[in-house]
């Protein structure tokens, strides 16, 4: 199951990565087109946040990740690295979970 | 080349972190470092082994990943106007055109655009990769809720959400909330396509 997901989405992704060199470039005539590419990613990252950290299969909990959520937002806004960033959320969902 | 090679210390973390959550999410070390290989751009992997860890059916998580994938087409039209690049290297340059690659190469002065776009690429490609198997490899060595893994892959997701909240708010703050009433209401990764409807409104406005 996993190894099919894994190839579809190479494919897909591969796909759109060579269409974008093949199709001519007037397609960038087409604001819609354009505003949908960039604004999609906002709304699928926007809702991997909150299912990653709010879901527990169909329902909605809160638990350590929140926490770590938190912290992680505290870092961004400190402009701290990405590694940082990841670092200090998973410590503070470990931290929590220990008490 | 300075920049790309900056760029590579960073994107190494940032593999190591992925080749970590797939292992949470039940992928095994090699079905990890396949995932860099094939499909190669960070935010579509991390969503692939998100949704498939949550329970999602496969439809799902590939329908979150290729969607999330569809800016690199964006990215290539954009390149190729400033980058000629025919036969076999066209299947190269496909698949090295990520976020990264296409910053520093629109970003580069005219004369370097070129040299931005390839040494970052494969610099990426091959620091991407060989994080992914350590992040894999270490993270299938220590139980991932002790550590707090699951925790720091939604910090993860806000990372990447965080650069585009300044233009796009609006449009994440209504993915956010559909995905939120979503939850309850369907099956573990269906929540996040919904979430993609947050664009209609943006499209639809003039």
């Amino acid at each position: 199951m996993i190894w099919s997901a894994v190839l579809l989405t190479a494919a897909g992704c591969f796909g759109f990565k060579a269409a974008g060199w093949a199709v001519p470039s007037t397609v960038l005539d087409r604001p819609a087109l354009r505003k949908a590419a960039t604004l999609l990613p906002a709304a699928l990252l926007a809702a991997l946040v909150i299912t990653q950290v709010f879901a527990h299969g169909r329902s909605l909990t809160l638990d350590a990740r929140v926490v770590s959520l938190a912290v992680g937002a505290l870092c961004l806004w400190r402009r701290l690295p990405f590694l940082v960033v990841v670092l200090a959320a998973a410590a503070a969902a470990a931290a929590v979970r220990a008490l | 080349m300075r920049r790309s090679l900056s760029l590579g210390v960073a994107v190494g973390l940032y593999g190591a972190s992925f080749g970590a959550a797939a292992v949470v999410a039940g992928f095994s070390v090699v079905q990890a470092c396949a995932v860099s290989l094939l499909v190669f751009t960070g935010a579509s992997q991390f969503a692939l082994v998100s949704v498939l860890g949550a329970g999602g059916s496969v439809a799902a998580g590939v329908a979150s990943a290729v969607l999330l994938g569809g800016r690199n087409g964006l990215y290539a039209v954009i390149l190729k106007e400033r980058i000629p690049v025919r036969g076999w290297r066209r299947a190269v340059a496909a698949q090295i055109t990520i976020d990264e690659s296409t910053a520093i190469a629109t970003t580069s002065p005219p004369a370097w655009t070129h040299v931005g776009f390839w040494w970052t690429g494969l610099t990426v490609y091959v620091v991407w990769n060989l994080s992914t198997l350590v992040g894999a490899a270490s993270a299938s060595a220590v139980d991932p809720a002790a550590v707090g893994l699951d925790g720091a892959v939604g910090a993860a997701f806000l990372g990447l959400l965080w650069p585009r909240l300044r233009e796009a708010w609006p449009v994440a703050l209504g993915g956010a909330v559909l995905a939120l009433v979503a939850v309850p209401l369907t099956p573990p990764g269906i929540p996040v396509l919904v979430a993609g409807l947050a664009v209609l409104p943006a499209l639809v406005r003039r």
